[in-house]
């Protein structure tokens, strides 16, 4: 099992190459994603075989945005004498992009059904 | 000298667990309650905690490594709800690139008009207008036009965390409950985060959780700068 998550381990490491030395102005991550979404499209079976460890890594996800999250601390002398503006431009940019994109992707997929 | 630094390292990397089973406990006694966020219960103990007890956040950062390290492995993984929703996906193309640039560009329009209109600051306003994107995209962007980095990614985590706390309740509120629509609107506006709640959601909602955080992250390193040296 834990070959799983070596392997998935391993497309992380090959996008950060990717990034890296073909310059391609995406992030590691993102790169090795896209590996093995080609990987995955190439090699049938090879989906069910990495889905053990894929779902672990995918249902604890918000871990591993903790340690990035108490990065606020190093920020508590602009939060403090500008709370105000930046909670209000946060939550309000959030909800409404939420509302737009949803939005939007509606009333597209509708005109698309009636057109 | 070392052994007491590893053993530090170690304790900083089980109070982040802890904290994190904290997290998942709260929200579970809160009957899954959105608003009891398992990262924002766990960020912010560990911030008191940090603050208590004199710990400067480089050494904690550099301490829990090998937890942040694996967010990597968790975006590739990413890729497996893609692929099981990829004929899904190409069934809405059209809504997809529309919901995208529409969100892409209203998130970060309103996020520098309403911080403006409260008066922050040239460099707290430009480090705010990429933060919808995932933090190492964000922080390039943040950077090209003339804000902070690391305060940038201070925003993009709060911006997770909100939009994770406001959904599904958000949606049931504008009545949209297309689980495609949704999946997009939490990729484009919260990343990452967005896309760890579209887990509890659905296969749908993640698959497309999962290409509205992609592509909007392709996007914002082309328009924003854009949009900033136009409007500089």
């Amino acid at each position: 099992m834990p070959a799983q998550l070596m392997l998935i381990a391993l497309f992380d490491v090959a996008g950060e190459l990717v990034a890296r030395y073909l310059r391609v102005p995406l992030p590691g991550p993102v790169l090795g994603m896209l590996l093995l979404l080609a990987a995955l499209l190439l090699r049938e079976g090879l989906a069910t075989r990495l889905a053990w460890g894929g779902n672990i890594l995918l249902r604890h996800m918000a871990l591993f945005f903790i340690p990035a999250g108490v990065g606020v601390v190093t920020q508590l002398p602009v939060l403090r004498a500008e709370w105000l503006a930046v909670c209000a431009a946060v939550i309000g940019s959030t909800v409404l992009g939420l509302i737009v994109a949803s939005g939007t992707f509606v009333l597209a997929a509708r005109g698309r059904v009636r057109s | 000298m070392t052994i007491w630094r590893l053993a530090v390292a170690a304790g900083w990397v089980g109070a982040t667990l802890a904290a994190y089973g904290a997290g998942v406990a709260l929200h579970a006694v809160a009957r899954r309650h959105p608003l009891v966020n398992a990262v924002l219960v766990a960020a912010t103990l560990l911030a008191i905690l940090l603050l208590r007890t004199h710990t400067q956040y480089a050494d904690y950062a550099a301490a829990t490594r090998p937890i942040s390290m694996l967010l990597g492995p968790a975006t590739v993984a990413l890729a497996l709800p893609l692929h099981r929703s990829l004929t899904t996906l190409r069934t809405a193309v059209w809504p997809i690139v529309a919901g995208l640039f529409a969100g892409v560009a209203s998130a970060s329009a309103s996020a520098v008009v309403i911080a403006r209109a409260l008066g922050a600051s040239s460099l707290t306003v430009r480090s705010l207008a990429p933060k919808s994107v995932t933090t190492p995209i964000a922080m390039a962007v943040s950077a090209r036009i003339g804000g902070d980095a690391s305060l940038t990614a201070v925003f993009v985590i709060v911006t997770g965390i909100v939009g994770a706390m406001v959904v599904p309740g958000l949606f049931r509120l504008i009545r949209v409950d297309d689980p495609r629509a949704r999946g997009l609107a939490l990729g484009v506006a919260a990343h990452g985060l967005g896309t760890a709640r579209a887990v509890a959601l659905g296969t749908t909602e993640l698959a497309f959780s999962v290409l509205g955080m992609g592509l909007s992250g392709v996007l914002t390193p082309i328009v924003i700068p854009l949009a900033a040296s136009l409007l500089a």
